[in-house]
Order: C-alpha cells, then structure tokens, then sequence
C-alpha cells in the first residue's frame, strides 16, 4: 500500500538521518533525505475529506512564528504602499495568510456526469529551483538542501518580491514587524513575508510535518523526490488520475495525485488572492538560465574581436 | 606575442555600447529591488518593465554577456596594442578592479540561480550586499571621474 511509506519509512530513513543535524536555526536544518534528494511530498487527494485536522495541527505547532507586529504602523510613504495586517483576522482558514499557511481548497467537479468533490490541502508548493528565494535581493529567502524553503523573518523586508516571482503567489506579508522598522520603516520595506517552511525543524528533530502527521486519511507522504514521483505515476496509474507538481514550474516537490483533471478542479474552484489555482506553469528560472551558456562564450567572442583587429592592424602594417 | 608598433585608438562607438549596457546593467540591477514600482519610476510611459522581475533579470544577464565580452575585449587590446604605450592610471585601476568584484560576485549569483545549488545564506547576503556597494562605488567614482575627466591611462 503506497501510504504505508508515509509515516514509518520517513521516521525510519530521512528523518533519522535528519535527527543528527542540529535543530536549531535555520542553516542548521539543512537536513536532506538519505539519499541526498530533495524532500518531496506526495497528496493523494482523493483521499482528503477536508477535515482540515492539518489545518489546524499546522496552526498549532507554527504559532510561533506568526507575526506580532508591532502598532501603531509606521506611515509608509508613498501612500500607495499597502499596509497588510492579518493580526485582527489570525482565525481566518479558508485562503492563505500570514497566520494561515495551508488551506483546503474545495472543488465540485462534474466528470461524465458524475459529481465528485476534491478536497486539496494548499500551501507552498516547494519548488525544486524556487524563484522566491533565488531572486529575493536580501538573501532573506533561502531553501535548505533538502529542497524545504523558508523565508527568515529576522531578515526579510517586506517587499513582497517573491510573492510577485511565485508562480502560485503563495507568500503572504504582514506589515508592522520584521528588520525594516529598524531600518527607514517610512521609506523602506514593509513588513515580513510569511508561508509553509515544511516544518523545517520538526524535521531536524527527525519528527513530520505538523500536517502530515496529524491527518487521519494519510493523505500526504514524504520522502525523496524520485520515490515520491515513481509513486505518484503508480498510484496515478491505479486510479487512472492526474498529476500536478512533477514539472510545474520546473519541478516541485509537492506532487499532487487526483482522480479528476485538473483543468476541471480549476474550472469549479473560486481563485483569488491567497487562493491560488491549480494552472500550468513553466520554469520561472528558465529563460534566464538558459543564456548562461552565453556568459561562458563571451569572453571567448571579446578575445577574438581583439585578435582580429591585432589581425587587420598588422596586415595594415605590412 | 609581438605588439603591434601603433596604439589602438580608442574607439567612441565601444565607448557607449559600453556607458549603455552598464546604464542598463545598473537599471536592471536595481529594479532586482521592490523600489521603481513604490516609488512611481515604473508609472512613467516606457519604464513599466522595471517593475517587471522576469524581465529585469532577463536585461541583467543580457547586460552581463555583453560586459563580459568588452571587457575581455579591452583587456586583450591592452596587452595586445597599448602595454608598452599607455599605463593605467589610478582611475583605470580602481574601475578595473571593481568591475572585477562585480563580475565575481555576479557569477557567483549566476551560478546560485541554478536548481540545487545551495550557497550558505552568509555567503548570499554577503555576495548581495558586496554586488550593491561595488557598483554604488561604480557609479559614484564614474561621476567623479566624469567631472574631472579621469581617463583610465596615460602615456608612459
Ligand atoms: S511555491 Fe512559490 S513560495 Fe513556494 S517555493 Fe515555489 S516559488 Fe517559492
Ligand atoms: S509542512 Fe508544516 S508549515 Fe507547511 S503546511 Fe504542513 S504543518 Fe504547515
Ligand atoms: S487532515 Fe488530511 S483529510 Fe483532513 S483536510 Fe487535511 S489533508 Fe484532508
């Protein structure tokens, strides 16, 4: 039974590993799987029953890193800067916050004139190369080896880039706490970004994420992500469904199963701000990446300019 | 190698390609900050694109191909043409070698850009912050340099 991976074999292999990395601190939970892979997880979601048991475990084991800001708000100028504050809204659960970094987005789809509801745990999709932490300018962003990333309040800033580069626009800010009131809160900055860190240092510790854990469909499983993947073709192929995650921007480590397309979940689920949909989404790091190779032969093509024109002078000379 | 008996001339049109992409290159490096569309620069007819990441971080590497060729290109016409001529002066010395910092730690980052390449966030932060400060000395020297006309060699 493809669950069964879930909870032991984790505990077992990578968390095991994980356990001998230190637990505190960001850097030091750079835990990885055993086999050096990238920590994926896999969500059956014909499975889930929107209990939203992972809803509330996530909110439980993770209060303490939400936000408390500090008011009156400093006045940001310009005065089109938008002042996003969650803390008198920390209880709501139906959309991703600052103090809500997972939700269950619900879906009536209709499939052969059937009707099926989806129910599908949402929260940062963990990219394999994810644009949030490699083009946040402060470094404040940052994904761990095993692929987890994670935003550091004590250094982000606010300035919402990596919600604009998600593909998903999963993170979410809060203005009135963070570096930037240390800094020139008026004209800089604007708070700090918030989002799922995979429970980075529940795993150091060699224990699950809050969320898999607690729920009791076992709806999620984790563990590196070439096994993740082979599993979720396998379970695809059982169910005759449809796989979201392996290639979507790149590659994620969320790899979601389900037994109806996902263009139908899209087309019945209400999408807004903090509820992401489902859609296509190629590579954000790619058309840049893809010049690189450009960077290499340049100094090539320099040292040629020069020498032909070494070439023309000395046939001149001649 | 023999050096060739006359001087290369210094070539206007090099000059700009290289003012215009360290122009864009500086344009592009700080819109890869949240500050064009704050502060209104992006609302002005044709600049909507610096607030545009993609596209900025797009124009930065198109910008560094073209900087690391002419700056391969200048290097190699020195020692090709002008070593036993012309030397650097203070000014061609300090631009080179900031322009060598920025060229570094802008590989550095490059390569960080790829899937699985994971820099300790120190080193981040650090090659960051030394990215900013060498082209605000840049540009801030470039003025000066301008005002008082500093050439980057002289005669010997
Ligand atoms: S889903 Fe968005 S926030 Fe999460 S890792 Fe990918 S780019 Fe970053
Ligand atoms: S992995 Fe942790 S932080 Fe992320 S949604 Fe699950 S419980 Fe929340
Ligand atoms: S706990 Fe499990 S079944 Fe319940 S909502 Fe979360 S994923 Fe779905």
């Amino acid at each position: 039974m493809p669950e069964m991976i879930s909870r032991r074999a984790f505990l077992k292999g990578s968390a095991a590993a994980a356990c001998t990395v230190a637990a505190s601190g960001l850097t030091a939970a750079a835990s990885t799987s055993p086999s050096g892979q990238q920590l994926c997880t896999l969500l059956d979601i014909s499975k889930c029953v929107a209990c939203e048991a992972c809803v509330d475990a996530c909110q439980e084991v993770n209060a303490d890193k939400y936000p408390q800001p500090q008011k009156p708000f400093p006045k940001m100028y310009p005065s089109r800067v938008p002042v996003a504050d969650w803390s008198e809204k920390q209880d709501v659960r139906d959309r991703l916050t600052p103090y809500n970094w997972l939700y269950i987005q619900t879906a009536d789809v209709e499939v052969d004139g059937e009707a099926i509801e989806v129910n599908i745990p949402r929260r940062c999709m963990h990219c394999v190369n994810p644009p949030c932490v490699k083009l946040c300018p402060w470094g404040s962003a940052r994904q761990l080896k095993s692929g987890i990333s994670v935003i550091d309040p004590d250094i982000c800033l606010g300035g919402s880039k990596c919600k604009a580069v998600c593909p998903w626009h999963i993170p979410e800010r809060q203005t009135g706490v963070g570096l930037y009131l240390d800094i020139l809160p008026s004209l800089a900055g604007n708070g700090v970004m918030y989002k799922c860190d995979r429970c980075y240092n529940r795993i150091a510790e060699g224990e699950l994420p809050a969320c898999i854990e607690a729920c009791p469909e076992d709806v999620q499983q984790i563990g590196p992500r070439d096994e993740m993947i082979a599993k979720a073709h396998a379970l695809a192929k059982e169910i005759d469904g449809y796989i979201y995650g392996e290639t979507e921007n790149g590659g994620t480590n969320t790899i979601y199963v389900s037994p109806v397309p996902f263009e139908a979940i899209n087309k019945a689920s209400e999408y807004g701000k903090g509820r992401p949909p489902l859609k296509q989404a190629a590579d954000s790091m790619a058309s840049a990446n893809n010049i690189v190779a450009a960077m290499a032969i340049a100094p090539i093509a320099g040292v040629a300019f020069a020498a032909g024109k070494l070439f023309k002078q000395t046939q001149k000379n001649a | 190698m023999t050096t060739a008996a006359t001087i290369s001339k210094p070539d206007p049109g090099r000059r700009y390609l290289y003012l215009f992409t360290m122009f864009f290159l500086a344009l592009s490096g700080f819109g890869q900050m949240p500050i064009f569309k704050r502060y209104y620069i992006a609302d002005i007819p044709g600049l909507g694109w610096l607030a545009k990441f993609y596209i900025t971080h797009y124009i930065h590497y198109l910008g560094a191909i073209i900087l690391l060729a002419l700056c391969t290109y200048y290097i190699t016409e020195y020692f090709m043409f002008n070593i036993k001529k012309r030397k650097l002066t203070f000014s061609g010395y300090f631009n080179t070698a900031v322009i060598f910092g920025l060229i570094i730690s802008g590989l550095l980052l490059v390569i960080k850009n790829f899937a699985n390449y994971h820099y300790p966030n120190s080193l981040i932060i650090f090659l960051d912050l030394c990215h900013i400060s060498l082209v605000m000395l840049l540009l801030g020297y470039g003025l000066y340099s301008l005002i008082s006309k500093k050439r980057w060699t002289t005669p010997r």
